[in-house]
């Protein structure tokens, strides 16, 4: 089974993904598990460790916080820049270091990062750990090192370590 | 008549809304991106347009293509999901060739503790 399928959710999501694309019917049935059977083998080709997600039940709790602070600060971002050159905003870049080790862990990371308005993922050293964050608003520095070392990487590290 | 004049007024005005936030959001970003000055703030502008800019399109175009259709119709998302997933990768290449540069060049747009690379801590024992 773990053979012929070695990437299950991936199959499973490229298969929703197929038929929401196409149209509910057998026979896009039959044709999105034969193309995700081989967009499986292929991954797995190039990635032979798979994934581990020790805990599915923190991913909800994840996706609500994120949505949160990506209007959160999407709000505190148009601010900044509908007022920029009068509100004596300072950029800056923060060092966070981070114990999370595991890649899957990190992408995530990074996309959180990426998709939060006012962060910009700059650098990750694999040998010290240390996370280089640039921020819009150098005022919120600690906010944000809170926010990254005490929400998100808690639960990244239950969800896949 | 065209479909949109089958549109009722109470999915009409939550679809104007997505829409207008969403093109607001994405033209503030642009105009953001032309007026800051240095290369990391201007990493930030456009990003408004890649989070809530997209995701508010795509709810007003699925709402409303949902409804015309008489069916759910959700391809939007895939955008959204693709957009998400893959803008990490081109920003933290930026960032990273951003950050090498003005390492090399001791550019006065870093603060001076990140001018050299951070050496880890305990050097793992040789063997």
């Amino acid at each position: 089974m773990s053979r012929l399928f070695p990437h299950p959710v991936l199959a499973v999501s490229l298969i929703f993904m197929w038929l929401m694309l196409t149209r509910f019917s057998l026979g896009y049935l039959i044709l999105g598990t034969v193309l995700s059977l081989v967009a499986g083998w292929a991954y797995s080709a190039l990635h032979s460790a798979r994934p581990r997600i020790r805990r599915w039940s923190t991913i909800p709790r994840l996706g609500v916080t994120l949505f949160l602070d990506i209007i959160r600060s999407n709000i505190a971002t148009t601010r900044l820049l509908l007022t920029e050159g009068r509100n004596g905003r300072q950029s800056a870049f923060i060092q966070i270091p981070l114990t999370v080790t595991n890649a899957n862990a990190l992408a995530v990371l990074s996309i959180i990062v990426t998709a939060t308005p006012g962060t910009a993922w700059v650098e990750y050293q694999t040998d010290t750990g240390i996370l280089i964050v640039h921020i819009f608003d150098g005022a919120e520095a600690e906010h944000y090192h809170e926010v990254i070392s005490n929400i998100y990487e808690p639960m990244l590290m239950e969800i896949f370590e | 008549m065209s479909p949109l004049d089958s549109i009722p007024l109470f999915l009409a005005i939550p679809v104007a809304f997505f829409v207008f936030l969403g093109a607001t959001l994405t033209l503030i970003g642009a105009l953001g991106f032309a007026r800051l000055n240095s290369f990391y703030d201007r990493l930030h502008a456009p990003t408004l347009a890649t989070s809530w800019g997209t995701a508010s399109v795509m709810i007003a175009s699925s709402l409303m293509f949902s409804f015309i259709d008489g069916r759910a119709i959700i391809h939007e998302f895939v955008i959204g999901a693709c957009i998400i997933l893959t803008t990490p990768v081109t920003l933290m290449m930026l960032g990273r060739a951003a950050l090498m540069r003005d390492r090399a060049e001791r550019s006065d747009a870093l603060p001076e503790e990140m001018h050299i690379r951070p050496r880890p801590q305990d050097p793992p024992a040789q063997t």
